[in-house]
């Protein structure tokens, strides 16, 4: 067992672990934060996609011990003040989401992305998106949200910037 | 106290956004996983290495010693209690945990129960089996012909490897037929294994508590009633002590219909321990253990005339079960609805046989996003209908136009014995190469092959039938398949609807308020959708078969007009008139040439606070519905694809959909719907394979080698609609869930088959990757030096 501290959705924790706890067993079984979920077995799913420093990562190919000081954002962490973010609101517009278990993964991932890009082309999107599966939607109406999200994120800074 | 305001009713054929999402954006789903209870303990299962072998000893003792380790079953120890097989939902026998052999890879041999999932899975290593291993089978053909090496050797009288056999259709007349044709089409295909894979593998929570003996199963279930009186009758329990909660489901798509030894092993255990147990699957044993789906070895005949005109099908199925025969089919069809093979067109006779294979592969032949085989049907129809084509010099829109049921000719009964309730195939063909813009894109294809581009264009034009039963006819396990609804509309004008069906990312919970809304004026943000709970919904038969909408649907709509019916006397009564003076007004009664009116509900309140005198106080009703007949949708599909020659690899540029599923009652989720069916069949036609070596591995037990499609690879959609009410259904719905996975193969492949024409490449076995069409682009040149 080792200590290990860290920042999970803004707040401190302070948790016993294994060596080999995986930060998805530590969110799901340890903090209960169910959100993050599981849905392969070779890291190829990225049903367990949070966030860890602002990047994007699977939570199921990092070991807990690594995150000493991380700053780790999960989906339920993702809205704030009872605000949707963007990408939510966006998935729920464009029926971005079906049986919902990929949902957390792909829009922790695609947040990343217009971080990173802020106005991806539909091919950058899916380009993305290679390592999120889901098995309901057929990618079209992910796509169609993420882009919507893109530019509804740029109108927004747009008028802000005014 | 004053009933609510009156809102927008937003009623069928509204894209209403989704209630269900509210919680999954947020991660606040509750899926199977996210199930914890107190002392809940964790199982493992220990399964067999190897394909076909009898087992010759078990050691648990060092499991045992595992410190952790409560438990390890054995399937010795489940037959002391009678648990040792359990029956399938086809009417065969599985193994729970393998007592004499194993009879495919990854079989259940034991369990072990811990205090952590980490602890059981170390132990479920240390658990020491000696097999002495025995001929293996995989090639059904094989297993057929043997005689010698019997794989279910468990059952009484079994001389041979033959799972079933079945017929439908007239044989004579077929015969005859055939005899009499100018031009007979064949073609021998094979719909490979696949696997459903839903995000969420499958698993369960059995708690059964020992001081009051109620058995609160957590499953992901697509059928939660049948399996509670399945568990009834398996496991011997009392049925009013059982209550299965199919939480949210993570997916489905057939993988969750039928009953895993999983399941047994944790309700065993928790019955014997007194604690709950958990047990979710890992991605592999979901790939290598549960409900695989198709391996049909397919034998098609077309008997034509010499205009293009078919007159008979001849279709002969061996189907590999693997080692148990665990598809849900209903009891009359062993080979379930394939045939509906006969498809679009009008023939005058068709016979239909099927045999199937025991092999040393895993067991299932579950009905993936598909109505009981209608997808390896529509498969084989759509992929002789263009071959036909090819060989008699016609277009393939010219020879389906020529025997296309036509519009007049519904209801149709067809010579395997549907009737076919409602259909337009023409218009919906039409649309579709509207919206391609067929005649330039042939243009476009030609001059493409002028150039030595391999350029294809592909179609198909696909019926279904779906939404079982009637309940004379279809059945799972003797259970008839009606379903049910239930609604209780509150004082205050709100409502809650209970369904039997249960919801795997279908939106039921927005979608069948719409129905409610639609018949009874109340919004549906006002409605609360409840199912998935076998002690708070009434029984039905679950969701799968595209049967939600055509049951549970056609239920909600008929309870909500016999409360409409009965809000019309409270509302005569409110405003001192008569009822045949009333008219309704979407959410309100109207006295008729007035301004007076009543709303819904006004009504609500006043059947708790003010019923008219000797009426029944209160507005909740339940309807068990029975349909009078299955519903047929139908769509045409068109794809263009590009090859390159030199890798075999093939795009798709172009995927037109237009689908008829009658009237969409949220045409947001019917796309939806669409897309993902879509992106399915692309994936039946493109990677998904579950393939056995010849030592009976299986090769596609990860993500790793079992390919599924990603953003990347799967092409965009252009969707289309006709819409053509079912006769029969209260709002004149259709299924519509599968009809995309259904419909779709045969045109992705014979696009790519379209682009290799000019080399004369005649067959591609799914899946089509682009080895196999490398292969068959040299195999070609070759032929042709
Ligand atoms: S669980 Fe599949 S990628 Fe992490
Ligand atoms: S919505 Fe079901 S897996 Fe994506």
């Amino acid at each position: 067992m080792s200590r290990v501290s860290l920042e999970v959705n803004g707040a401190s924790v302070d948790v016993e672990v294994q060596p080999n706890t995986l930060l998805v067993q530590l969110l799901r079984e340890k903090l209960d934060l169910t959100g993050t979920h599981v849905g392969c077995d070779t890291s190829q799913c990225g049903a367990c996609v949070v966030h860890v420093n602002g990047q994007s990562v699977k939570s199921c190919s990092v070991l807990a011990v690594e995150l000493e000081g991380a700053k780790v954002t999960t989906i339920e962490g993702l809205a704030q003040g009872g605000e949707l973010h963007p990408m939510q609101q966006a998935f729920h517009e464009e029926h971005g989401l079906q049986c919902g278990y990929c949902t957390p993964g792909v829009v922790m991932s695609t947040v990343d992305l217009l971080k990173r890009n802020e106005s991806p082309t539909e091919g950058e999107v899916r380009e993305w998106l290679e390592g999120n599966i889901c098995r309901c939607t057929g990618y079209h109406n992910i796509v169609k949200a993420v882009l919507s999200c893109a530019d509804k994120m740029k109108a927004g800074d747009a008028s802000a910037a005014e | 106290m004053e009933p609510s305001e009156q809102k927008a009713v937003r009623g069928v054929g509204h894209s209403v956004r989704r209630v269900e999402d509210d919680r999954f954006i947020v991660g606040r789903g509750n899926y199977l996983d996210d199930v914890k209870l107190p002392r809940m303990l964790h199982m493992a299962i220990v399964r067999s290495p190897l394909a076909h072998a009898t087992i010759e000893s078990i050691d648990i003792s060092e499991a045992m010693a595992l410190e952790g380790v409560v438990a390890v079953v054995t399937g010795k120890d489940l037959e002391a209690h009678k648990l040792a097989w359990m029956p399938t939902l086809s009417g065969d026998t599985q193994a729970v945990l393998a007592t004499d052999k194993v009879r495919f890879q990854g079989q259940e041999v034991a369990a072990v129960i811990a205090e952590s999932p980490y602890v059981a899975a170390d132990a479920a290593e240390l658990v020491e089996i000696e097999y002495e291993p025995l001929d293996i089978f995989v090639d059904p053909y094989k297993a057929l012909e043997n005689t010698e090496t019997i794989i279910r050797s468990d059952k009484e009288g079994q001389a041979d490897n033959v799972a079933y056999e079945w017929e439908a259709g007239d044989k004579a007349k077929t015969d005859q037929l055939f005899a009499e044709a100018d031009h007979v089409v064949k073609l021998h295909t094979h719909y490979p294994r696949s696997h459903p894979a839903p995000l969420e593998t499958c698993g369960c929570v059995a708690d059964v508590n020992g001081a009051t003996g109620k058995a609160t199963i957590y499953l992901t279930s697509q059928a939660p009633h049948a399996h509670r009186t399945l568990f009834a009758l398996v496991a011997g329990l009392p049925e009013q002590n059982i209550r299965v909660i199919s939480p949210d489901v993570g997916g489905g798509f057939g993988n969750k219909v039928p009953i895993y030894p999983g399941y047994v092993v944790a309700t065993a255990a928790s019955l014997l321990l007194d604690a709950p147990v958990k047990w979710v699957e890992s991605r592999s044993e979901n790939l290598m253990s549960t409900g695989f789906a198709r391996d049909y070895h397919m034998d098609g005949e077309l008997a034509l005339t010499s205009d293009g005109t078919i007159t008979a099908m001849r279709c002969h199925i061996t189907s590999d079960h693997g080692a148990f025969f665990a598809d849900a089919q209903p009891t009359k069809f062993r080979a379930g609805l394939v045939h509906i093979c006969t498809g679009s067109y009008d023939m005058q006779a068709a016979h239909i046989t099927a045999k199937g294979a025991y092999t040393n592969k895993a067991p299932g032949g579950v009905a993936y996003r598909c109505s009981f085989r209608v997808t390896e049907a529509s498969y084989i129809i759509e992929r002789l209908v263009q071959n036909a084509a090819y060989e008699l010099g016609m277009s393939p829109v010219e020879i389906r136009r020529k025997n296309f049921i036509k519009k007049e000719q519904f209801p149709y009964t067809s010579c395997t014995g549907f009737i076919y309730d409602s259909g337009d195939y023409d218009a919906s063909l039409d649309k579709a190469l509207e919206m391609l813009g067929y005649d330039e894109i042939m243009a476009e294809r030609d001059a493409a092959r002028a150039e030595g581009r391999l350029m294809g264009v592909g179609i198909a034009t696909f019926t279904e039938v779906v939404g079982a039963g009637n309940s004379k006819e279809y059945d799972i396990a003797g259970l008839k398949m009606f379903d049910s609804a239930e609604l209780r509309v509150h004082p205050t004008g709100k409502a809650i609807l209970k369904l039997g069906v249960q919801t795997q990312g279908q939106g039921h919970e927005t979608t069948f308020a719409q129905i409610v809304a639609n018949e009874l004026g109340i919004p549906p943000e006002d409605i609360a959708v409840g199912h998935g709970d076998t002690d708070n919904t009434p029984y039905g038969l679950g969701t799968y078969a595209s049967r939600s909408t055509p049951t549970g649907g056609a239920a909600t709509a008929v309870i909500a007009r016999k409360l409409r019916d009965k809000a019309k006397k409270i509302a005569a009564h409110l405003l001192e008139a008569s009822e045949g003076d009333l008219e309704w007004d979407s959410n309100k009664f109207v006295v008729k040439g007035t301004d007076k009116s009543v709303s819904i509900q006004d009504c609500a309140f006043a059947a708790y606070t003010n019923p008219p005198d000797g009426e029944e106080p209160g507005l909740e009703g339940v309807h068990y519905y029975d349909p009078p007949n299955m519903t047929y949708p139908f769509g045409a599909y068109a794809v263009v694809v590009e090859v390159d020659p030199e890798t075999g690899e093939w795009e798709v540029k172009r995927m037109v959909a237009v689908d008829d599923c009658g009237v969409r009652i949220n045409p947001m989720v019917v796309d939806g719907q669409i897309h993902g069916g879509l992106t399915e069949g692309y994936a039946m036609a493109s990677m998904q394979y579950i393939h056995y070596d010849d030592d009976g591995n299986c090769v596609g037990g990860n993500f790793i080698d079992y390919l599924i499609p990603t953003a990347v690879e799967t092409p965009k959609f252009e969707l289309g609609e006709t819409v053509t009410p079912s006769p029969h259904h209260p709002i004149g719905a259709k299924g519509v869930g599968e009809s995309a996975t259904v419909g779709s193969p045969a045109a992705y492949v014979n696009a790519v088959l379209d682009a290799l024409q000019p080399l004369g490449v005649k067959n591609l076995e799914m899946p089509v990757t682009s080895g196999r069409v490398w292969e068959a682009i040299q195999a070609a040149k070759a032929a042709a030096e």
